[in-house]
């Protein structure tokens, strides 16, 4: 089976990546080559062995629902790169669909 | 400054407040010295920042130095001494934490462009561990971006070298750790282990690395790669000094959902048991053979041989699914990768590029993702996405969470026959930069012993093993044990230690060619 470029641009699109035609052309068969490495695994991974998410069988972890102190708005906007009104400043997102 | 005399000598000497015999001494002994009134938290640390001025333009340890903070945090160390104060076992000694580790107004960037100049506004668990047990901290470590890498070249701020050869990578991610170690810049580091990121860099700079049982040691304010396989862990030049600073950041902390509300496994008690008498240890029959470099080979089976002669009883042990864990961890990794580094969104921190008014926030995203992004994150986040698409989720995602069962079960099945196994930890000594950057499969080749522990969440640890005769670097043999079972770990590379330096007549590390004016100018 075989990346195709197109498909990198789909894949990188999903995870909003910006890719250049030559990082595109490097990594799609960079990708297939390791895809077939690790493609491997299904074939010991029989229907009768149950997946493993985590290594160790750990329950949820709960604390009490109790107001604690947090970080001051403006220790938390420090670095970001843009504020406005103790808030994020960010792009406008409303009209995307009309691109 | 001199170069440090051999540490031969000054593992035995009285430690003085010369320069020399400081940087080459281990943390417990310096934290005698201190004890003793020979030598003050700020000379240590002053010794150790002139080093780095001296030598860190050639190994690019550090990505940040803040020696005000440091010298502030070893007077205020001596203060606490002068005036009789109680103080922990490494109170005083300072540390080069690699940087993944949020630190509370210091810079933290992962090494990628993502994050340039972005200043914590928190602490790390493992960091403020430290610094409450009076460490001094002297800065960052450089490491691969996002600690995606085996050889730390994928660092936005260019590659590590190995103090060992300035030609050479020093292993990764947490390279910079590593090298600062080799290169006595620290006596003491703090890494990161998520496939061998830990263990890796310590076997090629003839180092100790560990990666506690996973739980073990807090992930709160440490950068998220792999979640469920990510796990903080010591650096040192020694097992009693890799095994304190365990002691120190391990621990139950309720800021990590994972983390394990159990006791520390006695690892510093485990260094003093030099004999194995009564263990048995299995050496993993896959974990050998082709591919594996003769010095490799030949330093293992020396190293199993010297453990015989501790006392172990040493057997063979088949993990019929080892061979799998490489293609199942490049799965699960690139997986949780995809899902972790989707936080840098450009909007809250970190890169932010074409916010002109004109691009939507996804255009402005993806803009900052390209650009704030190196090729092996880029390379593992499309992975990873790709192998949880629909459509390929349970051949590839799926299909790996499975074999992760079958390579806890094979470490199930080992703990009923012996009580640690062992392996080189990776089967080259380090290559050279550049070697291995553009076929990214031989690369991750290099973490084909390291990970099987990761995805069975267990304790290991790699200790010097010797030099490879063919090109005179490290070779590391690592550890295995069971959840929980650390202290293993340490017994084991203690007794190690303990055999190799009597016939080697001292450390590893005594060997290691000079750095500084003998050295080529400006390699990087």
């Amino acid at each position: 089976m075989a990346l195709t470029p197109d498909e990198v641009v789909r894949l990188a699109g999903l995870a909003r990546i910006e890719l250049t035609a030559e990082e595109t052309a490097m990594l799609a068969p960079q990708l297939d080559v390791i895809l077939d490495a690790v493609a491997t695994v299904s074939e010991v991974a029989t229907d009768d062995v149950p997946p493993t998410s985590h290594a160790l069988p750990l329950v949820n972890a709960f604390r009490a629902d109790r107001v604690r102190p947090s970080m001051p708005a403006a220790e938390a906007l420090a670095m970001a790169p843009r504020a406005e009104q103790s808030r994020f400043r960010v792009p406008r997102i409303l009209d995307e669909g009309a691109q | 400054m001199s170069e440090p005399q051999s540490p031969r000598t000054s593992m035995t000497d009285a430690v003085t407040t010369g320069g020399a015999e400081i940087l080459t001494s281990s943390a417990t002994d310096l934290v005698a010295a201190m004890e003793a009134g020979q030598v003050s938290s700020v000379e240590i640390t002053q010794a150790c920042l002139d080093r780095i001025e001296a030598v860190d333009r050639q190994v690019h340890a550090f990505l940040t130095v803040d020696a005000e903070r440091a010298l502030r945090q070893a007077r205020e160390v001596d203060s606490r001494r002068a005036a009789g104060q109680r103080l922990g076992p490494l109170a005083g000694v300072p540390l080069a934490v690699k940087d993944l580790f949020c630190y509370q107004g210091m810079v933290t960037t992962a090494a990628s462009r993502m994050l340039a100049g972005w200043v914590s506004p928190y602490t790390s668990t493992v960091v403020q561990r430290c610094v409450d047990a009076g460490m001094v901290i002297l800065g960052k470590t450089n490491l691969d971006e996002f600690a995606m890498g085996s050889s730390t070249e994928t660092s936005a701020f260019g590659p590590t070298h190995n103090p060992w050869d300035l030609e050479r990578i020093p292993g990764g991610s947490g390279g910079g750790s590593a090298a600062a170690l080799a290169a006595f810049q620290a006596p003491l580091a703090l890494g990161t282990d998520t496939g061998g990121s830990i263990r890796l860099p310590a076997a090629l700079t003839g180092t100790v690395g560990v990666k506690p049982t996973y739980g073990g040691t807090s992930r709160y304010g440490v950068i998220a790669m792999a979640s469920s396989l990510d796990q903080p862990g010591p650096c040192a030049r020694t097992v009693a000094d890799a095994a304190l600073l365990h002691q120190v950041i391990a621990g139950y902390d309720p800021m990590d959902q994972t983390s394990i509300p159990r006791d520390v496994p006695p690892v510093v008690e485990a260094c003093r048991q030099i004999d194995l008498a009564g263990m048995r240890l299995g050496v993993v029959t896959g974990l050998s053979g082709q591919g594996y470099a003769p010095g490799v080979t030949q330093r293992f089976e020396e190293a199993v041989a010297a453990l015989r002669g501790a006392g172990a009883e040493v057997i063979e042990v088949s993990c019929p699914h080892f061979e799998h864990a490489l293609g199942a961890y490049y799965l699960i990794q690139p997986a949780e990768v995809s899902s972790n580094l989707a936080r840098y969104d450009a909007m809250r921190y970190g890169l932010r590029l074409d916010d002109d008014g004109e691009h939507s926030a996804e255009q402005v995203m993806a803009a900052s993702r390209g650009a704030g992004f190196g090729a092996e994150a880029k390379r593992r986040i499309i992975l990873g996405t790709y192998a949880l698409s629909s459509g390929y989720y349970d051949a590839y995602y799926g299909s790996a969470q499975k074999v992760r069962t079958l390579i806890s079960r094979d470490f199930e099945a080992a703990w009923a026959t012996c009580d640690a196994l062992i392996s080189p930890t990776t089967p080259t000594t380090a290559f050279r930069i550049g070697e291995r950057t553009d076929d990214p499969l031989a690369m991750y080749q290099a973490d084909l012993c390291t990970i099987p522990a990761n995805l069975a969440g267990i304790a290991t640890g790699s200790f010097p093993a010797g030099l490879a005769p063919e090109d005179g670097l490290p070779v590391g043999l690592q550890v295995m044990a069971p959840v929980l079972c650390d202290d293993r770990v340490y017994r084991v590379g203690a007794a190690l230690e303990a055999q190799l330096e009597a016939a080697w007549g001292g450390p590893l590390l005594a060997s290691i060619p000079p750095l500084g004016a003998a050295a080529k100018e400006d390699v990087r």
